[in-house]
């Protein structure tokens, strides 16, 4: 009776993710509990803090296996932030899950007292974060959470691409000695090329070269904008670079500014509102150098958010392989215009 | 005053309920199935005895207010919402499809609702405001809000309680969908929040416990403020799936989604019960 979700990439991008060699991973969440799981039976000072979110956040298995690691909090994220950081100030490793949309939202206080002005080292772990929980519309939706975050001193904001980045920032996060957020969703996504790169606080990947315009891309956004890299060069002969950024902050402003310089023309995507995200990161970045570039954002636009899956909802906004492809296109040719 | 409808055709509209609320969490493939069942009978009491609410009179301002704090137990809001002639119920159809004005949780695009809700730990505060508001104003309507108990660890809950006596609003309660289920397991288990009487009753709340099927109980209770000078809190007594045997009281019916043969042992499961009441069953 009931219609399934569309599948998130067309019959066409599909084809193209699979001339790439690309293969279907697995969600991140799930790659995030049992990267968590593995770090946490080595190492018994690893806690995991929940607010009812456990099973969201996959961590069922983490709660059975490691039962005296896990701090359940109940229905209230502004304690899990406050007592994530007080666990943290006793030396433990603390990770703090939760649906990004209410860590982000009701504990913002928390997360920028308790934790990153008073320097203690709390993962923040945003659980179905952006627009994964589709349909059940904006409470449930964090596309503000770079916004805020971005706005909050001694925080890093993380958003991983694939199983490959996920695990990386997990393992990142086990070590790092001072705040990070990091950004999950929920649907299974392509293994992105690259696999075994190093992962480094701070650093963009480049996933594919070019000159001709440049994707910056972060989070679940970045295997459509290389799928439309690969669409342009097959159907327009245009040679685009694509940028996995996972550190929404710190910035790589290396990577960008030569993307911006050396491409001319640069299309940031993102799973969040335009306001306040990577997009306008990189715009001010850009400007602030005295780059010339032409520019275009995709993310969210500053409206009321359609109904719908993540899937529709990314294709509603343009920020599947089609949507980019075209704003890239009209870019594209906007500059060519322009230079003629 | 308007008619009462009687016991017996309160207990007919709540398989009514419950048949459409499974309908359209199968037909949607998603939905709150637990909370959703364990607040029928609360909402069936609310609409059809006690609230001053139907669509032609929803934009006066004395009209009576419910604020579902509870928002994911939203498809038993809309089917209730639509039997109150808000709008078609066949409008379920498009529950959580893209474009729809019928998303997941409340919201003000639907007609009937009065809030946007869904994030928990909201409703409390909000309806503390419309309270106070028709103190300010001298207005007679009075001002309901359903809470989770497992909602209750929010403690946003406990300011608005606070804030609540503190401005002595006898026009509003608080109703307290008590099923002793969250998503994780038993709430006093999560994180145990007993005895709320007490908790309550300390913030300075009158304080009701009853049975939450019971339609006699639930009206007693919600017919006029407790006590005069507090504001009154209802911790009904629900169980979590209720109405469908394999549900009841089974923590990963939370939003767990009937598969076809599951949906179709529920369905006859009602239908039966619908039947005894001698009437068609609705195809
Ligand atoms: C602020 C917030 N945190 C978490 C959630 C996710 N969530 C939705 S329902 C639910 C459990 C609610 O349990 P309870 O209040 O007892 O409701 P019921 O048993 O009636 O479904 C949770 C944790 C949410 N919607 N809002
Ligand atoms: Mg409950």
């Amino acid at each position: 009776m009931s219609a399934p979700a569309p599948p998130m990439h067309s019959a066409a991008a599909r084809e193209i993710a699979e001339a790439l060699g690309l293969t279907l991973g697995r969600a991140n969440l799930e790659i995030f509990a049992e990267t968590l799981l593995e770090l946490a039976r080595a190492n018994g000072n690893i806690l995991a803090v929940t607010s009812d979110s456990r099973g969201s956040g996959k961590l069922g298995p983490f709660g059975k296996e490691l039962p005296r690691q896990i701090v359940e909090v109940g229905i209230a994220e502004q304690n899990l932030v406050g007592i994530a950081a007080g666990l943290a100030s006793a030396g433990k490793k603390v990770f703090a899950v939760s649906p990004a949309c209410f860590l982000t939202a009701r504990s913002l206080e928390q997360v920028k007292n308790d934790v990153a002005y008073s320097d203690q080292p709390v993962c923040l772990v945003g659980i179905s974060a952006g627009v994964s929980y589709g349909a059940l519309g904006s409470t449930h939706h964090s596309i503000h959470d770079f916004a805020v975050l971005r706005a909050i001193n001694n925080l890093a904001v993380v958003a991983p691409a694939d199983n490959h980045e996920a695990a990386a920032a997990v393992r990142h996060a086990a070590r790092a000695q001072t705040p990070l957020y990091l950004r999950f969703g929920k649907s299974a996504l392509y293994d992105l090329p690259g696999r075994g790169a190093p992962f480094v606080h701070g650093a963009a990947r480049v996933l594919r070269d070019g000159a001709d315009l440049a994707f910056i891309a972060t989070g679940e956004t970045v295997i459509h904008s290389l799928l439309a890299a690969e669409y342009l060069a097959r159907t327009e002969g245009l040679q685009c670079r694509v940028l996995s950024v996972p550190f929404v902050k710190p910035l790589d402003e290396g990577a960008v500014l030569a993307a911006a310089r050396e491409c001319g023309a640069v299309v940031t995507a993102e799973e969040h509102m335009v306001h306040g995200g990577l997009g306008e990161a990189c715009a001010a970045l850009v400007l602030r150098a005295g780059v010339s570039c032409r520019f275009r954002t995709a993310a969210f636009p500053d409206e009321y958010t359609v109904t719908g899956s993540q899937a529709d909802i990314f294709r509603h906004y343009g920020l599947t392989m089609e949507g980019l492809a075209q704003t890239a296109l009209t870019l594209a040719q906007s500059s060519a215009a322009r230079t003629a | 005053m308007r008619q009462r409808p009687a016991d017996r055709e309160l207990a007919e509209k709540s398989l009514r309920y419950r048949r459409s609320v499974l309908k359209w969490i199968k037909h949607a493939g998603a939905g709150h199935t637990g909370g959703s069942l364990s607040c029928v009978d609360i909402l069936n009491v609310l609409y059809n005895r006690i609230l001053n609410v139907a669509p032609d009179t929803f934009g006066d301002p004395m009209r009576d207010r419910y604020v579902q704090s509870k928002g994911h137990s939203v498809e038993a809001l809309f089917v209730v919402l639509a039997d109150q002639g808000f709008y078609p119920e066949a409008e379920l159809e498009t529950l959580c499809r893209y474009q729809s004005h019928f998303v997941g949780h409340p919201t003000r695009k639907v007609p009937g609702v009065e809030q946007n809700t869904g994030a928990l730990g909201h409703g409390l505060s909000v309806a503390v405001g419309m309270a106070l508001a028709a103190k300010l104003d001298g207005a007679p309507y009075r001002v309901f809000t359903l809470l989770g108990d497992g909602e209750l660890a929010e403690g946003s809950n406990w300011e608005a309680a606070m804030s609540g006596a503190h401005y002595n609003l006898d026009n509003l309660t608080a109703i307290v969908d008590c099923n002793t289920l969250q998503i994780t397991g038993r709430t006093h288990e999560v994180m145990n929040n007993e005895p709320l009487d007490e908790k309550f009753a300390a913030f300075g709340w009158a304080v009701r416990r009853v049975d939450g099927h019971d339609f006699t109980a639930l009206t007693e209770a919600l017919e006029k403020p407790l006590e005069p000078g507090k504001p009154s809190v209802v911790i009904a007594m629900t169980r979590k799936g209720r109405g469908v045997s394999f549900m009841e009281d089974v923590g990963k019916w939370h939003h767990g989604v009937p598969d076809d043969v599951e949906y179709a042992k529920a369905i006859t499961e009602i239908d039966e019960q619908l039947s005894a009441f001698g009437e068609e069953v609705p195809a």
